[in-house]
C-alpha cells in the first residue's frame, strides 16, 4: 500500500484490517456489531468504487490510473466482480447478525478474515497470494479452539493445504522441468481447499463446529476456485486438469446425493456448497471459453445465493437453535419472508429460471456437454439432486405442521434489508444476465490468454 | 400469408408482446408486495388477477383473430439474444447465445388462449373458494407463477424459452400441492412431485443442450422446421430418435405417463382450484404439448413414433384400470384425465403415419382440458349432485359392470382388481427399487463420514448419546424414506 496515494482497492483491504484491530478492543457486543457494520460497509463502498473505476477505466485511486497501479493489490478482469461480492457477503452477514447471536459471533475475526480474503482476491503476486491464503486459514482454527470444539480435522486438512500450496509453487517457480509435479501438488492443494472428495470432511465439520456466520464466510467465496484460476490453470498440464475435472464431477454428484439425505441444516448447507463448488471446478477443468465463462458466472451466482441460503438458515437458528431435518417445523406462518428468501436463494443456487444462476448454469452445461457429454449429464444430474435437496429442506423447515411460539419469530428489519438486498440482486441479475456473463467472459479470456502465455514460456501443456 | 401488410405484422407482434408480458406483470403485482412484507387484501389480489387475465385473454384472442383475418399463421416475437457471448477472431473461439423468442402459430395460440381462459375461470372460482384461507395470497402468487410458466412454455419459440416456462410450471405445481402446509402429507406429496419433475426437467435440459449442439441454436424454426405442423426437422433419423426419447421422458414426467403416473393422485392433495387447472387441464397436458411441438422429430423417426404410441397405449390402459376402482372423486378424475392424456399421446405418435391426427390431438387436448376443469370444480359438490340426480330419478344410480368381466377367471379378476387398487404398484416399485437404495447408499456414506470425522478428531461421534455435542440426533427414519412410503 502506498501511504500517500492509496487506491480504492488498497483501502478495501486496509479498512477491514484496521477495523479488526479496533473491534477486537471492544467488549460490548452491540458496539462491536455497529462498528463492524461501519467498517464492512466502508469496505464494500471502496470495493464497488474500485470495480467501477476498473470497469469504466477511471482512475482507481487518488490520481493513479487503473493501468498504472504498480502496487501489490490491483483489480483485473477476474477480481472486478469478486471483490464487491466478497465485501457484500461480509457486510450482509454483519448486518443480519441478530442480537441473540452477537455475544457468540466474533466480529473482530470476521473483519480479519474479510481483510485476508479481500487482500487475496486483489493480489497479483503469487507468493503473497499463497501467504494470504495460508494466514486466512488461521481465524477458523482459533474460533474452533475458543468454542472448545475438536480442531484436528480442520488442522489436518488446512495444514496439508498450506504445505501442498507452498511445495507446489516452490516447484513451479524453481524447477521448470518438474512442471507436472508442480501442477499435481497445486491441484491437490486446490482439491483440499475446495473440499473435493476425499478431502471434504473439514467443510461439514467446520460448519458443524464453528459459528455459522464465520464458517459460511470462510467457504462461500470459493477461495479454492480462486487459487485454481490464479495458480493452477496457467501452469498445469492438461492431465492435471483432467484429474481435477474427474474428481470434481464425482464430488458434484456425491455431494448432491449427500445433500438429499442430511438430517441437519448446517450439514445440508455444507454439502450443497461442496456440490456447487465442484460444478464450478468442472467448468474450469474443461477450460474452453464457454465452460470457463459459465464457471465464473456460476461462481458469482453461487456466492450470493449460498450466502443468502446460509444467512436464512442462520436467522432460523437464531430463533430455534440447531435445525433438525428429521421432522417438520412449520415455520412459514411465523416468518414468510425467511421462507421466500430460503426458496429464492436455494433455487437460485441450482439455476432456477428467473434467478441469477439460471443463465450461468445454462452456459456451463452447454459448454460442458459440447466438451464432454458424459460430464454434462453428470452436471445436469447433480443440479437435479441439489434442487430436490433444497425443496426437501424448505418443506421440512417451513411446512408440515403448525409451529406454536409464544414469542415473535418474524424477520427483523436488519435481516429484512439483508434478505431484500440479496433477493433484488439475484432477481435483477436473473432478468438481465448479460453483464454478469460478459464480465465472466472477459475474465475467462484473460485466464486463457495467461495459460497460453505460460504454456509458451515453459513446457507446453500436455 | 404472402400479402400481409407490414403494419399488420407489426400490430400482431405488439399484441403478442402484450400476451406474454401480462402474466409477468401479474406476478410482479402479486409477488413484490409479498416480498416487501406488505400483505395485499383479498379484493386487490382478486381484482389484479381478474383484470390482468382478462387483458391477456383479450390480447391472445385479438392475435388469433388477426391471424385468421390476415392469413398470417406464424407470428414471431423475437426479443433478441437475452445473453450473447460474442465469437472473437481467435481460432476456435466459441460463440454462445440464449435467445428469447416467442412464436404464435396454429399450436401455440390455442394453448395460450386456453391457458388464459382456464386460469381466468379458475382464478374467479378460487376467489370464493379460498376466501379467508390463511394462504390466500400465497395461492395467487403461485397461480401467477403458473400462468407465467404456461404462457411462456406455450408460446416458446426456442427450447430454452420453453424450458423456462416448464420449470415455472413445475415449481408452482409442487408448491401448490403442499398448499395446506400445516399437515405433513401435502408436504410429502409436494416433494415427491418435485422429485419427478426434476427428472423430467433434467431430461428436457439434456434434450435442449443436445439440440443446441446439433443445430448451433435452440430455435424451433431451425430445429423442427418452420410452421406447425408441416415443418420438417433437419436431422437424421437417429438424431431425431435420441432427442425425441429425451423429450418423451420429459413429457412422461410432466404428464404423469408411465412409469411416473404415481404422482398424479398425490397431486390432488392441493386445493381444488389448483387441482382443476393443473392436473385436470393445463399442467398435465404440457407433456403432450411438448410432443406436439416436437412433431417433426416424430415424423422423422418411425421408432420414436412407435415408442410414443406404445407409451400412450400403456398409460391409457393403466389409467383406465386404476381409475375404475378409485373411491374418491378427485383420484377418479385424475386417472380419467390420465386416460385421455394417454389417448392424446397415442394420437400424437400415430401422426407419424397420419399427420392429420396432430390436429385431432390438439382438438382433443383443448376439449378435454375444458371438460375436466368443469368436472374438477364440480367435485366438491359431487354428493349434492348425486342426491339431486337420485331425487330426480327416484332411485339409486345404477353402476354398470362391463360384460367382459364375467368372462375372466375369478383369480385374474382379483389380480387385476388389486393391481388397479394399488395403482399398478408403481409407487411401491419406485420406492423399493429407486428411492430406498438411493437413500440407503447415501446414508451409509453419511454414517461413515460421521465416524471418520469423529476418529480423525479423536472425539466421540456427536450423534451418540452422552457425547455432549449432538447437534441433531440421527432420525429413526429419514424424511426422504418416510416421504417415499407415504400415501395420499
Amino acid at each position: 500500500m502506498t501511504p500517500f496515494a492509496p487506491s480504492w482497492v488498497e483501502l478495501a483491504v486496509a479498512i477491514p484490517f484496521v477495523g479488526a484491530l479496533c473491534v477486537s478492543r471492544m467488549r460490548a457486543p452491540e458496539t462491536a456489531s455497529r462498528w463492524c457494520l461501519g467498517f464492512s460497509g466502508a469496505t464494500l463502498a471502496c470495493s464497488v468504487l474500485a470495480a467501477a473505476a476498473f470497469a469504466f477505466n477511471l482512475p482507481i485511486g487518488w490520481g493513479r490510473p487503473a493501468s498504472e497501479t504498480g502496487g501489490i493489490f490491483a483489480v483485473d478482469e477476474l477480481s472486478v466482480s469478486l471483490l464487491p461480492l466478497v465485501a457484500l457477503l461480509h457486510f450482509l452477514t454483519a448486518l443480519a447478525t441478530v442480537r441473540t447471536k452477537m455475544g457468540r459471533f466474533s466480529f473482530a475475526w470476521m473483519l480479519f478474515g474479510e481483510a485476508m480474503r479481500m487482500a487475496a482476491f486483489a493480489c497479483v503476486d503469487p507468493w503473497l497470494l499463497i501467504g494470504l491464503m495460508a494466514v486466512s486459514t488461521v481465524p477458523p482454527y482459533f474460533e474452533l479452539r475458543s468454542r472448545a470444539k475438536p480442531t484436528r480435522v480442520y488442522a489436518l486438512h488446512m495444514g496439508g493445504f498450506v504445505a501442498l500450496l507452498f511445495a507446489g509453487w516452490i516447484t513451479a517457480a524453481n524447477f521448470p522441468h518438474l512442471r507436472s509435479l508442480a501442477g499435481a501438488l497445486l491441484l491437490l492443494a486446490v482439491l483440499v481447499r475446495s473440499g473435493t472428495v476425499p478431502f471434504h470432511l473439514w467443510v461439514a465439520d467446520l460448519c458443524e463446529s464453528s459459528t455459522f456466520g464465520n464458517s459460511l464466510l470462510y467457504i462461500t467465496p470459493l477461495s479454492g476456485a480462486y487459487l485454481a484460476v490464479r495458480l493452477v490453470l496457467p501452469v498445469a498440464p492438461d492431465w492435471v486438469l483432467t484429474g481435477l475435472g474427474t474428481v470434481s464431477t464425482i464430488t458434484a454428484l456425491y455431494a448432491a446425493g449427500m445433500a438429499t439425505v442430511q438430517t441437519d441444516g448446517r450439514r445440508l448447507f455444507a454439502y450443497l456448497f461442496l456440490s456447487h463448488a465442484s460444478l464450478i471446478l468442472v467448468g474450469m477443468q474443461l477450460h474452453t471459453p464457454i465452460t470457463l465463462t459459465g464457471s465464473l458466472a456460476l461462481w458469482h451466482s453461487v456466492m450470493l445465493s449460498l450466502c443468502g441460503l446460509g444467512l436464512t438458515l442462520r436467522a432460523l437458528e437464531a430463533r430455534l437453535g440447531r435445525l433438525s431435518l428429521t421432522r417438520y417445523h412449520g415455520l412459514y406462518e411465523h416468518s414468510p419472508a425467511l421462507a421466500v428468501c430460503f426458496l429464492l436463494t436455494g433455487l437460485a443456487s441450482v439455476g432456477f429460471p428467473g434467478t441469477m444462476g439460471y443463465v450461468a448454469a445454462e452456459v456451463l452445461v452447454d459448454g460442458v456437454v459440447a466438451a464432454n457429454p458424459l460430464v454434462g449429464i453428470a452436471t445436469i444430474g447433480a443440479a437435479a439432486l441439489n434442487g430436490i435437496a433444497v425443496l426437501r429442506a424448505y418443506l421440512l423447515l417451513f411446512t408440515g405442521r403448525q409451529h406454536v411460539s409464544t414469542v415473535s419469530l418474524a424477520i427483523t428489519p436488519r435481516e429484512r434489508v439483508a434478505v431484500l438486498t440479496l433477493a433484488a440482486i439475484i432477481l435483477m441479475a436473473g432478468l438481465f444476465p448479460q453483464p454478469n456473463v460478459e464480465s465472466s467472459h472477459k475474465a475467462a479470456e484473460a485466464i486463457l490468454q495467461a495459460r497460453t502465455i505460460e504454456g509458451q514460456k515453459g513446457v507446453p501443456p500436455n | 400469408m404472402s400479402d400481409t401488410l407490414p403494419d399488420t405484422i407489426e400490430f400482431m407482434t405488439w399484441v403478442g408482446g402484450v400476451t406474454v408480458t401480462v402474466p409477468f406483470l401479474l406476478l410482479g403485482l402479486l409477488g413484490l408486495p409479498s416480498l416487501l412484507g406488505y400483505r395485499l387484501t383479498e379484493a386487490t389480489s382478486a381484482r389484479a388477477t381478474r383484470w390482468l387475465t382478462f387483458v391477456g385473454l383479450l390480447a391472445a384472442c385479438g392475435l388469433f383473430l388477426s391471424m385468421l383475418v390476415s392469413g398470417h399463421r406464424h407470428v414471431v416475437l423475437d426479443l433478441g439474444n437475452w445473453v450473447e457471448i460474442h465469437a472473437h477472431a481467435g481460432a476456435g473461439h466459441e460463440h454462445y447465445h440464449f435467445s428469447a423468442k416467442f412464436v404464435f402459430d396454429r399450436l401455440s395460440i390455442p394453448l395460450v388462449i386456453l391457458s388464459y381462459l382456464l386460469c381466468g375461470t379458475i382464478g374467479a372460482f378460487a376467489v370464493k373458494y379460498l376466501h379467508r384461507e390463511p394462504g390466500y395470497n400465497r395461492f395467487f402468487v403461485l397461480f401467477g407463477v403458473f400462468l407465467c410458466g404456461m404462457v411462456t412454455a406455450s408460446a416458446a419459440g426456442t427450447i430454452e424459452t420453453l424450458f423456462t416456462g416448464w420449470e415455472l410450471v413445475g415449481l408452482s405445481s409442487a408448491l401448490l400441492v403442499a398448499y395446506f402446509q400445516e399437515r405433513p402429507a401435502p408436504a410429502r406429496n409436494g416433494l415427491r412431485i418435485w422429485a419427478v419433475y426434476r427428472v423430467s426437467d433434467a431430461a428436457l435440459l439434456t434434450a435442449a443442450v443436445v439440440m443446441h449442439q446439433m443445430a448451433g441454436e435452440g430455435d424451433f424454426d431451425r430445429l423442427l422446421g418452420s410452421g406447425w405442423p408441416g415443418g420438417a426437422a433437419p436431422t437424421t433419423s437417429d438424431q431425431a430418435l435420441l432427442v425425441g426419447l429425451l423429450l418423451l421422458l420429459a413429457a412422461a414426467g410432466k404428464s404423469a405417463l408411465l412409469p411416473f403416473s404415481g404422482w398424479l393422485p398425490r397431486a390432488m392433495e392441493g386445493p381444488t382450484p389448483s387441482s382443476a387447472v393443473f392436473y385436470g387441464a393445463l399442467s398435465v397436458h404440457l407433456g403432450a404439448f411438448l410432443l406436439l411441438r416436437a412433431n417433426a422429430l416424430i415424423a422423422a423417426s418411425v421408432w420414436l413414433a412407435v415408442a410414443v404410441v406404445a407409451l400412450g397405449l400403456l398409460t391409457a390402459a393403466f389409467a383406465y384400470l386404476a381409475g375404475s376402482v378409485q373411491t374418491d372423486i378427485k383420484s377418479a378424475l385424475s386417472f380419467a384425465s390420465l386416460t385421455q392424456v394417454g389417448l392424446i399421446v397415442i394420437e400424437i405418435g400415430a401422426g407419424h403415419w397420419v399427420p392429420f391426427l396432430w390436429y385431432v390431438a390438439l382438438a382433443h387436448l383443448i376439449g378435454h382440458a375444458c371438460m375436466r376443469t368443469l368436472q374438477f370444480v364440480r367435485a366438491p359438490s359431487l354428493l349434492q349432485d348425486y342426491r339431486r340426480l337420485e331425487n330426480a330419478i327416484g332411485g339409486r344410480l345404477q353402476h354398470r359392470t362391463g360384460f367382459w368381466l364375467g368372462l375372466l377367471p375369478v383369480a385374474l379378476r382379483q389380480w387385476v382388481y388389486r393391481f388397479a387398487l394399488e395403482r399398478g404398484y408403481l409407487d411401491v416399485a419406485l420406492d423399493r427399487f429407486v428411492v430406498r437404495p438411493f437413500v440407503a447408499v447415501f446414508q451409509w456414506f453419511d454414517d461413515r463420514e460421521w465416524r471418520l470425522t469423529a476418529w480423525l478428531n479423536a472425539a466421540p461421534d456427536p450423534r451418540e448419546p452422552g457425547s455432549g455435542a449432538a447437534p441433531c440426533p440421527a432420525p429413526p427414519e429419514p424424511a426422504a424414506a418416510a416421504a417415499a412410503r407415504s400415501d395420499v
